[in-house]
């Protein structure tokens, strides 16, 4: 068996479509991952040292199972509650909350960079907390943020593959119905391959121009 | 109910322990094959030959620019199609290996970038050669500061094995989703998956931040590199 480029011209338009699909979800995805994660992060530093530590166990907890069991849970289980989402904000949700919580460490890590004498110098200054929070600490923890941030967003957009397996028609689920269809699997996963390719080519370009222009050195 | 429900229990653990045996060699056999792949790939990146270079970036950014499932589906329907057929057990382990392997490569990477410049040049001084160097010299001090991130690859690694079920290798989740299929119970059944997955990870969890502590105290610890990889 060789590789069929009639069968391949044939399928691309739809596994195009999934590509859109699969950028979408990925920057949807993106988007609750970074603000659920500044959440998570705020949180955490304006608890009780106890209900921080309850609020770290959880997270630990979501960031070192796997996704994939992940999705299954509210998939399956929602449903017999009488709960009905759709497969994608499913998907959307778990995945990034997932990501949250890797994010929230990147916010945290941000926040701590700030050196200490810049809170003492706002205090000396008499800025109130609020001030100092948004003058001169996160302006700061931001730029520090910048190019860990933009890897997740290239991570992200490599997570969407897994919601395939709760039949999101992403470009994979798209791929993947067509050789269920066909039964050849060889284009259409193939295709797949390399279309993520030349797509985290393009974003990895676009993360380091965004890193020029903004990133701290 | 109460004992009905022991019983239930006591079904969805036998199922489950059968096959955690698979998971466990999985992630084992695709870190040692990552562990490698990183040095291997991580050193030629900072090789003096161009052309070295050029094909560590190539493998690097093919495995890190695609998604690991993906990876997984290519080696299991592409591959045998140009003729080479893997088992269910090797694609796992290959394209684990090979997908962790180039992020690890980058830690490998930071790990030698990170060392003084001057431990080099003292090295150059000495009229040691670019091998010794390396070896006698600079990894030596720079394995101990690869070790937290790799720890979180590991983690990683044991995470990402769950993708394995997908191309019918019978371990974990693939037991799981078994389960269910035949019994139902998918909250209890998912509810045990996650927790087994948790206290396997407890070990890895411990050792990393153990060797955090460490390392912060060495040299500042290269703790920046393993955000690069969520999923």
């Amino acid at each position: 068996m060789t590789f069929d480029w009639g069968y391949a011209w044939e399928i691309l338009p739809a596994i195009l479509r999934g590509a859109v699909v699969t950028i979408k979800l990925g920057l949807a995805i993106y988007a609750v991952a970074l603000v659920g994660g500044l959440i998570l992060a705020v949180v955490r530093l304006a608890l009780t040292p106890a209900l921080a530590h309850a609020v770290d166990q959880f997270t630990s907890f979501i960031r070192t199972t796997p996704p994939l069991i992940q999705l299954y849970v509210p998939f399956f289980i929602l449903p017999q509650y009488g709960i009905v989402l759709s497969a994608e904000v499913t998907g959307v949700a778990v995945l990034g909350l997932h990501l949250a919580t890797f994010t929230s460490e990147v916010y945290r890590a941000g926040i701590e960079a700030v050196p200490r004498t810049q809170w003492e110098a706002a205090i000396a200054i008499g800025l109130d907390p609020r001030r100092t929070w948004m003058r001169i600490i996160l302006p700061q923890a931001a730029r520090k943020v910048v190019p860990p941030l933009g890897n997740y967003l290239i991570g992200t957009i490599k997570s969407v593959p897994y919601l395939a397996v709760i039949s999101v028609q992403d470009m994979l689920g798209t791929a993947l119905n067509e050789a269920s269809l066909s039964f050849r699997y060889y284009e259409p996963i193939a295709l797949v391959g390399a279309l993520y390719l030349v797509m985290s080519l393009i974003a990895a370009e676009l993360v380091r121009f965004v890193e020029r222009r903004y990133a701290a050195v | 109910m109460q004992l009905e429900d022991l019983g239930l229990w006591r079904d969805i653990a036998s199922a489950l322990s059968k096959s955690l045996f698979i998971t466990i060699e999985v992630t084992v056999l695709a870190s040692l094959v990552a562990l490698c792949v990183a040095f291997v790939a991580g050193t030629a990146q900072l090789a003096p030959w161009r052309p070295v270079r050029w094909l560590a970036r190539v493998y690097i950014e093919t495995f890190r620019g695609t998604s690991a499932l993906v990876q997984l589906f290519v080696m299991f329907y592409v591959l045998p199609l140009l003729g080479l057929r893997l088992s269910p057990l090797m694609v796992g382990v290959v394209g684990l290996g090979l997908n962790l392997g180039a992020y690890g490569s980058q830690v490998v990477r930071a790990g030698i970038v990170a060392i003084d410049r001057g431990q080099r040049d003292a090295a150059v001084a000495l009229g040691l050669t670019g091998w010794q160097t390396l070896r006698r010299i600079v990894l030596p001090q720079a394995i101990p500061l690869m070790l937290p991130p790799f720890g979180n690859e590991l983690i990683e690694m044991l995470k990402a094995t769950s993708l394995v079920s997908l191309i019918a290798l019978t371990d974990l989740t693939f037991a799981g989703n078994l389960f269910v299929e035949q019994r139902g119970h998918a909250l209890d059944v998912y509810t045990a998956l996650l927790f087994t997955y948790f206290i396997l990870a407890l070990p890895l969890r411990s050792l990393t931040r153990h060797l955090e502590r460490r390392t912060r105290l060495i040299a500042g610890g290269l703790s920046d590199l393993a955000t690069e990889r969520p999923i």
